[in-house]
């Protein structure tokens, strides 16, 4: 079996969720393989220490030119130090889509992306599972990885414990990465989203506010829960109308239409127009204290309570959980 | 600037309940309707855009059968000065590395300064464009939300990453970008506006124009083969959750969990 | 006649200059201006858009006679009518006195035509009605006066973003028609005043007019200053005759010259929409080069006499809907902009300018979108001043231009491919009925290749595919049912009726969705055709051609209700009051009022009110078919506010015959925190609910 290695997407010195998750990946395509991390990154030793704990060999590529992860300067490096043929896996997020194509063509490898579940390999081929069409259906994808491939895995889609006790060791590599300065394409900065100007058609999860809010002031306990899910929060169009929440946040056919990965409805009869702005949600959950609510015809789980008691409850509870 | 748009036929899925068929060899395409992609339709409109400000030409290409012909049509009819369709049948079952191939070989044809794709498509895998760049070996961006003509050297980005934040970068020209919705407003194509270029000669080049392997591209070069469709569990209307407060709660949190939402 | 004074046609200034060269010089004069105002003001017409108003001539003055001349809709503002009517009553009557002055000017003996006839009996007769015309003239000025300078109704306020406030133009020509008047009866009264201390016997002045009181006041005086009032008085009244003549075409009291033919050529289809362009047969319309109004030489003539022929009164804004929940359009505002922009470029003095496009000069896009073509503007204006074929051309011209909001731009493309503007499948337009035939046994029977029907029911998109107003096309078919119709409906045959599409602008779509529904109905072989839904109804009737006949659902109930098909009881209704909304589709564009009325009022002990806003002065509830889509800056909902006119006549439940109303209204109980409090129903629900089965 082809080697198999994980780009590790870090944050402030602490390796992304998806660490794990690649891990747990990897143990899908073989389990019994010996998985390399990969770390980029300026001053990222904290990282790459966390990462013994379950990968067996983490390399290092450190150096202050890479403070800000640039795809083009990142993808040249790995083309460097990368054996042949290797099994390369990356979360499919902003960064991931961005690097991951063109890597696969400079390996030579073919790519996989947006992968939701691995089902195993035989000989050459490796068998995974991807979503269309919003999630509206599912694939099989069979891959030749007999030349390696690249492989990106959807944040979230591989939970587990991944590997413990791994007692890796890092290996600096960063004098293998070759030249590590920009050149073609140049980082400049960062703008900060402002507060108010989230983007919900962008969101995975939106945690999602009706008229069931019954007042302003009761908002804070949808954002409690949002924050405690990892969510943006959006609305309906009488939150809007009351200016309790920017336009920007509305959900609906005149407001914005949504694909999450999961939409909570909370306090939402469905409107016909709401429901058009969600239907190309895969997951759609609704509290509602009225059982006969629309919103119960498109949601897939269902819960009749009153939002104002149901949701800090909740919001607890996953705290609790986490 | 020069500018060529790649675009491609899709089934919406807004306008499409996708089912997939009895044996799951395909989503049911009996009632299909089929428009362009949506990102590539916000990349169309973004070079129309740039077109009028600094001048040049704007030139949509796919690769589809003969039916794609009427997205490039549809593009036309937006602003896009020509379109090109690339259509051969051993273009079929191409894998994403396939598509690039052909698409590779179309730019190589004309003299381009800009090449944009959509970032992703409905029933695609988001790789088309960066494998374009680095086959032509392009400095390249994705998720392009904003575009900032600086000279006809090179230009300025901005790309959508995480909580909504923009990455603006710098980037030599010519290179390939893909290109993310919301970047721009797309205008309204009609009826009428389509029909205005009903007429129009759309050129249509094969394997042996593009100067292709036969084993380059279509199922025989594709390492990516997608085996079937399958419907991830969805029921009719809502599972009601019952039983004690504590035990909806706990049910809740586990089904969010699984589906991704808790983070 | 024998008179005391030297008449102006004989007086020499100073005892040298004969005043009258100016009697002459001044009408030359003024009529050269005059002329020459109006060649210029006729400029844009003849260069706008051909526009076909000379057909069904007895029909137009008939609307003239009741329009114009019999000011029927003046009363529906009371205080402003009644001054209206009766400053315009007296400007009737003392045109015959004012041209009589002129030419008394030039010759002292001059009878105007008739008036001599019976001896002067019938001059006699006018003169009297003329002293109290120019009397109630005067009085009439003098209220509006006070009313415009002082009381300022906030009707006629203008908001900065439109223009200037035009108060100072009203009093001025109020003041201009009062000299007239008091000019006109001083220099009566100073020959009657004379001619009195002379001895000489004559006419005397209309008792307790103001000639009278002017009589009056000048007994006494000398000769000579009775015979400078009489001159002077004389000249004002010429100047000021002429000057008012070439100062009308400057501004909004230009209506006085073009009202007449505003009357004349005005639209008299309600509910239809204007060609393309006329004169150009659907078939050729792809030769055009393009759609819609762009700029103004876009707009047809009869468009250009519109702006010209504006009171700029601001009834049609008071009784817009958009307007009254703050959207950026005020339809008294659409003409008085282009009516300024038609001054600005085609001045006076100096060149034409050449025209830019409207949309971003005078009008703006949120603007030209935010319009229901609920019909209320049109319904109220004096003038026949028309909106919604202007509306809709400028919106013509935005599409043509690919400038469409987003989220008009998705249901319109879903029209496109799947004839609904939700992009649902067509084989599921008849999903609804599946329901009747599992419970309720009722067969709605899907006519088109094998099935035929004497009776068409037509659906349409919201109520084949959305959950809530299935019920109404449910209950359609159980109410058509129980009366024995051999009724059925298209199915996966049909498509949107198109009704919003083509008032949205997007003509091509349209003719598309109509021609393919022509071609399902008359394949059906249907005899008749009923729909529930008054946008579809009006689409079918107006808007299509060569159908069989179309009626509404409440129509075909009060049939059925005459003819016992249908038997009605008493609800369980806890003594509910009831108020009917009249959907503007129905109601204003198709004056159907009193038939659903009369249905509602046939179910027994049922108790209805009206709202004071009703019939033709119903108030929109929002907007139906693309306008659900569309997002429109507001301040509050319209269906907000009818929900609140509702509730303050009283009502507990609102009754509405239109699929998109009960959308919108449903929408509003729950944003206004009334569920539980009201509730709204569809007629045919209602019957359905009352039926005795």
């Amino acid at each position: 079996m082809a080697q198999i290695f994980a780009y590790i997407v870090h944050k402030e010195g602490t390796p992304d969720d998806t660490a794990v998750e690649l891990r747990e990946a990897a143990k899908k395509i073989d389990s019994n393989a010996d998985v390399t991390a990969i770390v980029f990154g300026s001053g990222v030793d904290a990282v790459c220490n966390q990462l013994t704990e379950s990968y067996k060999e983490v390399w290092k590529i450190d150096n202050a030119g890479l403070a800000y992860p640039n795809a083009e300067v990142i993808r040249r490096a790995l083309v460097s130090i990368l054996p042949p043929d290797c099994i390369f896996l990356a979360p499919h997020d902003t960064f991931g889509m961005d690097l991951c194509p063109g890597l696969s063509i400079k390996l030579d490898s073919p790519q996989i992306s947006d992968v939701v579940d691995i089902e195993g390999s035989e000989g050459n081929t490796l068998k995974v599972v991807r979503q269309e069409f919003s999630g509206m259906a599912s694939t099989h994808v069979n891959c030749d990885i007999s030349n390696g491939a690249v492989i990106n895995i959807r944040p979230g889609s591989f939970q587990g414990e991944g590997v413990k006790g791994a007692g890796g060791q890092v290996v600096d590599k960063t004098g293998d990465a070759g030249d590590i300065s920009e050149s073609s394409r140049r980082y400049l900065e960062v703008v900060v989203a402002e507060v108010g100007d989230v983007d919900i058609t962008k969101s995975e999860i939106l945690v999602s506010v009706g008229r069931g809010i019954e007042d302003q002031d009761n908002l804070e306990i949808i954002h409690e829960l949002a924050e405690a899910m990892g969510g943006d929060v959006s609305c309906s169009r009488p939150i809007v109308d009351a200016k309790w929440l920017e336009k920007s946040r509305q959900v609906g056919t005149s407001g914005q239409t949504v694909k999450p990965k999961v939409y909570l409805a909370l306090g939402i009869s469905g409107s016909f127009q709401h429901m058009g702005g969600i239907k190309g949600s895969p997951f759609i959950a609704a509290v509602n204290k009225n059982p006969k609510a629309p919103i119960f015809q498109l949601a897939d789980v269902g819960v009749v309570a009153d939002i104002l008691e149901f949701v800090p409850e909740l919001t607890e509870k996953i705290g609790e959980s986490k | 600037m020069e500018i060529l748009v790649c675009v491609k036929r899709v089934p919406d899925s807004s306008e499409n309940e996708i089912e997939v068929n009895k044996d799951g060899s395909d989503i049911e395409r009996d009632d299909l309707v089929y428009s362009v992609n949506e990102w590539d339709n916000y990349a169309v409109e973004e070079a129309i855009q740039i077109r009028d400000n600094v001048g040049g030409s704007v030139t949509v290409v796919t690769v589809g059968d003969d039916e794609s012909e009427e997205v490039l049509r549809r593009e036309m009819a937006m602003g896009a000065d020509s379109g090109v369709l690339l259509s051969d049948d051993a273009f079929e079952g191409s894998d994403g590395k396939g598509v690039a191939t052909i698409l590779k070989a179309a730019v190589e044809k004309g003299k381009y300064d800009l090449i944009m794709t959509g970032a992703q498509a409905d029933d695609g895998a988001a790789q088309v464009g960066g494998m374009l760049a680095s086959m032509l070996d392009l400095p390249y961006a994705s998720l392009v939300n904003k575009i900032e003509v600086i000279d006809d050297k090179k230009i300025k980005v901005g790309r959508e990453i995480e909580g909504g934040n923009q990455e603006m970068s710098e980037i030599d020209l010519p290179c390939v970008l893909s290109i993310q919705t919301g970047i721009n407003e797309p205008r309204y194509v009609g009826i009428r506006g389509i029909r205005k270029v009903a007429s129009v000669e759309i050129p249509t080049y094969g394997s042996s124009d593009l100067g292709l392997a036969a084993d380059a591209v279509g199922a025989a070069g594709a390492k990516v083969k997608r085996l079937d469709y399958f419907v991830p569990e969805m029921g009719e209307g809502a599972e009601m959750l019952e039983g004690s407060n504590e035990e909806i709660m706990e049910k809740l949190i586990e089904l969010l969990k699984a589906k991704g939402g808790i983070k | 006649m024998e008179s005391a004074l030297i008449s102006p046609a004989k007086f020499f200034l100073f005892g040298l200059f004969p005043t009258a060269i100016l009697s002459f010089l001044i009408p030359v004069i003024g009529i050269t201006v005059f002329v020459y105002i109006i060649v210029k003001r006729l400029a844009p017409i003849i260069l706008a858009n051909p526009d076909f108003r000379f057909d069904r001539i007895p029909e137009r003055v008939k609307r003239v006679l009741v329009l114009w001349l019999a000011q029927y809709k003046q009363p529906r503002y009371m205080l402003a009518g009644v001054l209206h009517i009766l400053i315009f009553a007296g400007f009737i009557v003392l045109s015959i006195r004012s041209i009589s002055l002129v030419v008394l000017g030039l010759s002292e003996t001059f009878v105007f035509p008739g008036l001599g006839l019976f001896d002067g009996a019938i001059g006699h007769i006018y003169n009297v009605f003329k002293d109290y015309a120019a009397t109630m003239v005067l009085i009439a000025c003098l209220i509006a006066g006070v009313r415009r300078g002082y009381f300022k109704p906030a009707r006629y306020s203008v908001p900065e973003k439109y223009g200037k406030d035009h108060t100072g133009e009203a009093v001025f020509v109020l003041g201009l028609i009062s000299l007239l008047m008091i000019s006109e009866s001083l220099f009566e009264a100073a020959a009657v005043a004379a001619n009195q201390g002379e001895g000489i016997a004559g006419e005397t002045p209309a008792p307790l007019s103001l000639a009278w009181f002017l009589t009056l006041m000048l007994t006494g005086a000398s000769q000579s200053s009775l015979q400078g009032v009489h001159i002077v008085s004389y000249y004002i009244h010429d100047l000021t005759f002429f000057f008012f003549l070439c100062f009308l075409p400057l501004g909004k009291h230009f209506h006085v010259i073009t009202s007449i033919l505003n009357v004349f050529f005005m639209k008299l289809d309600k509910g239809t929409i204007k060609p393309v362009k006329w004169g150009v047969d659907d078939s050729k319309l792809d030769e055009l080069e393009s759609f819609g109004v762009k700029k103004f030489e876009d707009f047809t003539w009869k468009n250009v006499l519109d702006f010209y022929s504006c009171a700029d009164c601001g009834r049609c804004s008071d009784q817009c809907p958009a307007n009254a929940v703050g959207r950026p359009l005020s339809p008294r505002f659409i003409t008085i902009k282009a009516r300024d922009y038609a001054f600005k470029n085609y001045p006076l003095k100096g060149n034409f300018i050449k025209s830019d496009s409207l949309i971003g000069t005078i009008y703006d896009e949120d603007e030209i979108w935010s319009c229901t073509t609920c019909g209320a503007c049109e319904e109220e204006c004096p003038l026949a001043i028309e909106y919604i074929d202007k509306i809709v051309d400028l919106r013509r011209g935005m599409v043509d231009e690919g400038t469409v909001p987003q989220s008009l731009q998705k249901p319109l493309k879903a029209l496109e491919k799947r004839g609904n503007p939700y992009g649902k499948m067509e084989k599921k337009r008849a999903e609804w009925t599946t329901v009747l035939k599992k419970e309720e046994e009722i067969e709605v029977k899907i006519v088109g290749q094998k099935e035929t029907t004497d009776t068409l029911y037509f659906v349409d998109s919201i109520t084949s595919y959305d959950d809530r107003i299935q019920e109404i096309g449910k209950a359609t078919a159980r109410v058509l049912n129980a009366g024995g119709v051999d009724f059925g409906i298209l199915g996966p045959a049909e498509k949107d009726s198109g009704h919003e599409v083509r008032r949205f602008g997007e003509e091509m779509l349209f003719m598309d969705l109509k021609e393919q529904n022509t071609e399902a109905i008359l394949g059906s072989g249907a005899k008749q055709i009923v729909t529930a839904d008054p946008h579809a109804y009006n689409a079918l009737k107006k808007d299509y051609k060569d159908l069989p006949p179309v009626e509404h659902i409440c129509e075909t109930i009060h049939r059925m209700i005459k003819d016992g098909k249908i038997k009605l009881q008493a609800g369980d209704d806890n003594g509910a009051v009831y108020a009917y909304h009249d959907p503007c589709y129905l109601g204003r564009h198709n004056e159907v009022y009193d038939i659903p009325r009369d249905v509602i009022d046939s179910i027994p002990g049922i108790k209805r009110i009206d709202m004071d806003k009703c019939r033709d002065r119903s108030f929109c509830c929002g907007g139906g078919g693309l306008m659900l889509f569309y997002e429109p800056i507001e301040e509050k909902r319209m269906g907000q506010i009818r929900v609140e006119m509702a509730r303050e006549a009283g009502a507990d439940v609102i009754v509405t015959s239109c699929p998109f109303c009960m959308v919108n209204i449903e929408d509003a109980i729950k944003t206004s925190g009334l569920e539980g409090k009201m509730t709204a129903i569809d007629i045919v629900e209602l019957i359905d609910r009352h039926m005795v089965k």
